[in-house]
C-alpha cells in the first residue's frame, strides 16, 4: 500500500475519533434533566450537586467545556472517577491487562479454531466433515458467549475441579496458574468469532477453488499443502482478513459479558460498574479507549490487506 | 453489509404473485425453514397463551422445594426461590419476543427513512448521516450500548431503545445500498420524471423493491438483539427482578452454580433454538430471493 | 510445416474415451480417439460445448469433480495415464505435459510473482530451490519475448499486459522442458495483433523444443496456419478426424464442411457468409443418430440410424456414413 493511502486512512481514522470524542462528550449532556443532579443521586445533598457539577465544569458554556475535556484527553488526562477520585487513566491501566489478555487469546484461538476448520470444510464441500464444521458454526453464531461461558464452567469446574471458575492471575504467577485462568474465558469468547471465521473461510475457499488459477496450478503438479498454502489461503485470505477486523472490535464488546461470568475485573467490570454508578468520566474513558483500538485495527487491517493483496500494495 | 438483487424494470413490485407469498412459500419448503418458521410460531402461540398453559404461577415461590430437579411437577426443575422453571421460560419468552421488537423498531424508525432518502437524494443527509453511521459502527457495539445506557439508565426498554440506536447506521447502510441500485433503475427514473413526489417514490417504487434484503437483516437483527438482551440482563442492565428474561434467569442460574449446575441448561437451549431460528429465517429469505452475501 | 504424411511415432493417444456427467447426463464426450504424434501438432476443433475442453482437461486428470471418465484411456508415452495414482499423474503435469489455459488473466494466481509461477513447476518436478528455479525462470521470461526480464520476474500477473500474462503461462508451460503441450483456446481472450505474436510463439517453441501440441481451438485460422493434423468435434463425438490438407481440401463430415464454409473469405462479400442453421443439440435432448443430422444440409433417413467411425485410410476417419459410402463429396475451402 502506497504511503499517500496510509495517509489517507489515517487521516479518516482520525476523523472518526473526532467524532466519537464529541459523541462521547456530549453523552453528560444528552442526560434528561440536570446532569450534576442526576449524577449525584436522589439522596445527594445540594453541596455534593454542585461539587460534580464544578466537577464536570458543567457550570461553564458547553464549547469552552469540550475544549478543556478534549485538550485534557489529548495531553492524557481523561479526568478522575466522581466516587473514587481516582485518575480514570489510571483505574483504565489497572483493568486492561486482564481484558488485552483474554482478547488477544480469544483472537488467536478462533483464528487458529476457525480457520483450519474452515479450510479444512471448504476443502471437502459436502463431506462429513464439511457438514460438521458448517453446524457447528452456525450453533456457534446463535449461541451467547456468556452461556458458552457457564456451560464450560459446570464441565471444568464445577463438575470437574479441572480449572479455576473464577477470577485472573497474572502471568508473574506462574504460566500454569495464568494458563489455567486464561483458557476458559478465551476459549468462551472466542467461539463466536471462530464461527464467524470457519464459515467465512469456507466460503472463501470454496470460491477460490473454482478459480482458474487453481486448476493452472494443479496442471503444473501443485497438490496438497502446496496447493493449499501457496495457491488457495493466501487468496482466500484477502475477504478473511476483513472479517477479523470486524470480529476484533466484537470481541472487545464480548469481554465485557465474560469478564462478568469469570468475575475478571477487567475494563468492562470497569465500565459496567461505571454506567451502574453514572460515573462519566470512566464511561468516556472506556468508550474513547475501545475507539482508539477499534480505529487502531481497522488500520491494521488495511496494512494487511495491502500485504497479502498485492493489487492494493501496487497500487 | 450490501445486499443487491437483480432487477429490471418496469416496476417488479406490481407482479402477478405477491413476492412476500413468494418468499413464504420458497422459505417454508426448506426443511430448516419450515421448521424454525414453526418454532418461531410455537414461541409465539406460548408467549400470548401464557397465563392460560402455566404449569404453575411463575411467580410463585416455594422456598421449601429450591432446585428441585427434573419431574412430572415440575418438568424442568424449580430455580432458587423455588419458582416453576418451565413457567419462567414461558412467562419469558414474551421478553424473548418483544425486547428484539423494540430495538429493531427503533432501528427500522432511524435507519429507514435516513437510508431511503440519503439513497434516492443524496446530498447533505446522506454525507451526515453516512459520517454518522461511521462513527457508531467505530464502537463495539456492545460499547456503545453501554454508553447509551449511561445516559438512559438501566432497564430492559432502554437496554433494547440502546440496541436499537447501535443497530440503525448498519440498516442505514443496507437500506441506503439497496436503494441506490434501485434508484438507478428505468422504473424509478421515469416514476421521477413523471413529477412522481419524493416521498411517493419513496413508498411506492423504491420501497417494494429493497423489501427483501430489509428483511433478511431484520430477521438476523432479531436473533442479535435477544442476544444483546441477554448479555445486558446477565451483567445486570437489563431485565430488572422479578421479570424473568432468558438472560436473567441465566443470571440467576449462574449465580446458584454451585446448587444447581445444570440449571443453566434450559433457558440457554431456549435461546439458541430462537437465535438459530431467526437467523435460518434470514439466511433461508436470502437464498430465497437470490441475494448476495457480501459485506 | 511438416507434412501431415509421415510417420512419427504418436506421443498421446487417447482412445474410446467417454466422460459422463453422473445421474444426469451419459456421454457428454462419447467415444473420442485421436492421437498427437511427436513434434507435431494436433487440432481440437468444434463450437463451444461440444466437449473439446473436457476432453483436454481429461488428459491429465483435470476434469471438475462433477464430471467422471467412464471409459478409455489416455495412452502418454507407453502408460495409461487415466489409470495412473494421483501421484504418478502429479509427475506428468507440468513436467513431461505442459497446460496452456485461456483468459491468461485469471488463470495466473493474483497473489503470486510471475516468477514464482514460472519457478513453481521446476521446483514441483526437479526439486530446484527458489533461488535456482528463479534464474531459470528469467531465462525462460527472455525466451518467451518478454523484455526486461530481470525486473519482470517479480512483478505481479495485474502488472502486465493480457499478452505479457499469456508469455508468462507459456513460459511456466514449458519450465520443466516438457515433450507435449495442451493449450486450450490459448489466444482467444486476446486482441488479434496479439494472437498473432503468441501463436508465432507457440511455433518457434515447437520447432526448436521439439514439442508436440494439442492445440484446443474454434478458429479455423490457428489450425491452417499451426497445425498438422485435425480432430473436429461436434456434440461430443468425433465426427471426422483428418489432417490439415484434408480438412480444407477434401471435408469427409457435412459439419466440417460447414464450419469452413462459416469462414468468411478474404476478398469475398460480408453477404457470403453462411451460417450453420440451428443450434448444437443441448447434452439432454442428443439425438440417437448422427448428433449433426438436425442441423445437416445433407442428412437423409438413414442418418437416424447410428453412424460408425469409419476409416477413410491415412489415418483419417469420418463418422459421417453417406462420406464413408462415397455417395456424398464434399467441398473444401481452398479449391486448387
Amino acid at each position: 500500500m502506497s504511503t499517500r493511502m496510509i495517509i489517507r486512512r489515517l487521516g479518516g481514522g482520525l476523523l472518526v475519533l473526532w467524532l466519537v470524542s464529541i459523541l462521547t462528550f456530549l453523552l453528560v449532556h444528552l442526560i434528561p434533566g440536570d446532569p450534576a443532579e442526576v449524577i449525584a443521586g436522589e439522596n445527594a445533598s445540594q453541596a455534593d450537586v454542585e461539587r460534580i457539577r464544578t466537577e464536570l465544569g458543567l457550570d461553564r458554556p458547553v464549547l469552552t467545556q469540550y475544549v478543556t475535556w478534549l485538550s485534557g484527553v489529548l495531553r492524557g488526562d481523561l479526568g478522575h472517577s466522581l466516587f473514587t477520585g481516582k485518575s480514570v487513566v489510571t483505574s483504565i491501566a489497572e483493568s486492561a491487562p486482564p481484558t488485552l489478555v483474554i482478547t488477544i487469546m480469544a483472537i488467536v484461538l478462533a483464528v487458529l479454531v476457525g480457520v483450519s476448520a474452515g479450510t479444512v470444510a471448504g476443502l471437502t464441500q459436502g463431506s462429513r466433515v464439511d457438514r460438521l464444521v458448517s453446524t457447528l458454526a452456525t450453533l456457534g453464531i446463535a449461541m451467547p458467549s456468556f452461556w458458552l461461558a457457564m456451560v464450560l464452567v459446570s464441565i471444568f469446574s464445577l463438575t470437574n475441579p479441572w480449572l479455576p471458575a473464577t477470577g485472573y492471575a497474572d502471568l508473574g504467577e506462574g504460566f500454569g496458574t495464568w494458563l489455567s485462568h486464561v483458557i476458559l474465558p478465551s476459549t468462551a469468547l472466542g467461539l463466536a468469532t471462530a464461527a464467524e471465521l470457519a464459515r467465512h473461510t469456507r466460503g472463501c475457499v470454496a470460491d477460490v477453488l473454482t478459480r482458474p488459477y487453481v486448476r493452472t496450478a494443479r496442471a503444473r503438479g501443485a497438490s496438497g499443502a502446496w496447493l493449499v498454502r501457496r495457491h488457495i489461503l493466501r487468496n482466500a485470505a484477502i475477504p478473511v482478513v476483513t472479517v477479523l477486523g470486524l470480529q476484533a472490535g466484537r470481541l472487545l464488546g464480548g469481554a465485557i459479558v465474560i469478564e462478568a461470568v469469570f468475575g475478571i475485573s477487567g475494563l468492562g467490570t470497569l465500565a459496567v460498574n461505571a454506567v451502574l454508578q453514572r460515573n462519566y468520566p470512566v464511561i468516556q474513558g472506556y468508550v474513547l479507549l475501545c475507539a482508539v483500538v477499534v480505529v487502531l485495527l481497522n488500520l491494521i487491517v488495511d496494512l494487511a490487506y495491502g500485504w497479502i493483496n498485492p493489487k492494493v500494495r501496487t497500487a | 453489509m450490501t445486499l443487491v438483487t437483480k432487477r429490471s424494470s418496469p416496476n417488479p413490485s406490481v407482479p402477478r404473485s405477491s413476492p412476500a407469498g413468494r418468499i413464504v412459500r420458497t422459505v417454508l419448503r426448506r426443511p430448516a425453514g419450515a421448521t424454525a418458521a414453526g418454532f418461531l410460531i410455537l414461541l409465539v402461540v406460548l408467549a400470548l397463551a401464557g397465563p392460560l398453559i402455566y404449569p404453575h404461577d411463575p411467580d410463585a415461590q416455594n422456598l421449601g422445594n429450591r432446585f428441585a430437579g427434573l419431574s412430572w411437577e415440575y418438568l424442568l426443575g424449580t430455580d432458587e426461590f423455588g419458582r416453576d422453571v418451565a413457567s419462567r421460560i414461558i412467562q419469558a419468552a414474551r421478553i424473548a419476543l418483544a425486547a428484539p421488537l423494540i430495538s429493531v423498531g427503533v432501528a427500522l424508525l432511524i435507519g429507514l427513512p435516513l437510508g431511503l432518502w440519503a439513497g434516492l437524494r443524496r446530498g447533505v443527509v446522506d454525507a451526515v448521516a453516512g459520517r454518522l453511521a461511521d462513527t457508531v459502527l467505530s464502537l463495539p457495539a456492545m460499547v456503545g450500548a453501554l454508553a447509551i445506557l449511561a445516559v438512559l439508565g438501566p432497564g430492559l426498554v432502554n437496554a433494547m431503545v440502546a440496541i436499537g440506536i447501535i443497530f440503525a447506521p448498519g440498516l442505514f447502510r443496507v437500506v441506503r445500498g439497496a436503494t441506490l441500485a434501485v434508484a438507478e433503475e428505468t422504473f424509478v427514473h421515469s416514476a421521477v420524471a413523471i413529477g412522481s413526489p419524493t416521498r411517493r417514490t419513496l413508498w411506492v417504487h423504491i420501497l417494494p423493491n429493497i423489501a427483501a434484503p430489509l428483511l433478511v437483516q431484520v430477521t438476523i437483527l432479531m436473533g442479535v438483539a435477544l442476544l444483546a438482551e441477554a448479555s445486558l440482563s446477565f451483567i445486570g442492565l437489563g431485565v430488572q427482578p422479578p421479570d424473568a428474561s432468558w438472560g436473567s434467569m441465566l443470571k440467576a442460574a449462574y449465580v446458584n452454580q454451585f446448587d444447581a449446575p445444570y440449571s443453566v441448561v434450559p433457558p440457554g437451549i431456549a435461546m439458541v433454538l430462537t437465535v438459530l431460528s431467526f437467523n435460518t429465517i434470514g439466511d433461508a429469505i436470502r437464498d430465497a430471493v437470490g441475494l448476495r452475501r457480501g459485506r | 510445416m511438416t507434412p501431415g504424411h509421415d510417420t512419427a511415432r504418436p506421443l498421446l493417444s487417447v482412445e474410446g474415451l467417454t466422460i459422463d456427467l453422473p445421474g444426469v447426463q451419459p456421454g457428454l464426450v462419447e467415444d473420442v480417439t485421436f492421437q498427437v504424434r511427436e513434434g507435431h501438432c494436433t487440432a481440437l476443433i468444434g463450437e463451444s460445448g461440444c466437449g473439446k475442453t473436457l476432453t483436454s482437461m481429461s488428459i491429465l486428470g483435470l476434469l471438475p469433480a462433477s464430471v467422471r471418465v467412464s471409459a478409455g484411456s489416455v495412452w502418454f508415452d507407453g502408460v495409461d495415464l487415466l489409470t495412473r495414482t494421483p501421484r504418478q499423474l502429479r509427475r506428468v503435469r507440468g513436467g513431461p505435459v505442459g497446460m496452456i489455459f485461456q483468459e491468461p488473466m485469471s488463470s495466473l494466481n493474483p497473489t503470486m510473482t510471475v516468477g514464482d509461477q514460472i519457478a513453481e513447476a521446476r521446483r514441483l518436478h526437479l526439486g530446484e530451490r527458489r533461488k535456482t528455479a528463479l534464474a531459470r525462470a528469467r531465462e525462460l521470461l527472455e525466451r518467451v519475448g518478454i523484455p526486461n526480464a530481470a525486473r519482470r520476474i517479480g512483478a505481479y500477473p495485474h502488472e502486465m499486459s493480457g499478452g505479457m500474462q499469456q508469455r508468462v503461462m507459456i513460459a511456466a508451460a514449458i519450465a520443466c522442458e516438457p515433450r507435449l503441450i495442451i493449450a486450450d483456446e490459448p489466444t482467444t481472450a486476446l486482441d488479434v495483433t496479439i494472437q498473432a505474436e503468441i501463436l508465432a510463439l507457440l511455433r518457434d517453441l515447437q520447432r526448436d523444443l521439439d514439442l508436440a501440441v494439442l492445440l484446443v481451438t474454434h478458429d479455423l485460422g490457428v489450425v491452417a496456419d499451426f497445425c498438422d493434423d485435425v480432430v473436429v468435434m461436434y456434440a461430443g463425438h468425433i465426427a471426422e478426424r483428418t489432417t490439415v490438407d484434408g480438412l480444407f481440401y477434401d471435408p469427409a463430415h457435412p459439419y466440417s464442411s460447414a464450419l469452413l464454409a462459416a469462414v468468411p473469405q478474404v476478398g469475398q462479400a460480408r453477404s457470403r457468409l453462411t451460417v450453420i442453421p440451428g443450434r448444437v443439440p443441448s447434452a439432454g435432448g442428443l439425438p440417437a443418430g448422427c448428433r449433426f443430422e438436425p442441423r445437416c444440409a445433407h442428412a437423409q433417413s438413414p442418418c437416424g440410424e447410428r453412424q460408425p467411425d469409419v476409416s477413410l485410410g491415412d489415418g483419417r476417419r469420418t463418422r459421417c456414413g453417406r462420406v464413408a459410402s462415397g455417395e456424398l463429396t464434399l467441398q473444401g475451402a481452398l479449391r486448387g
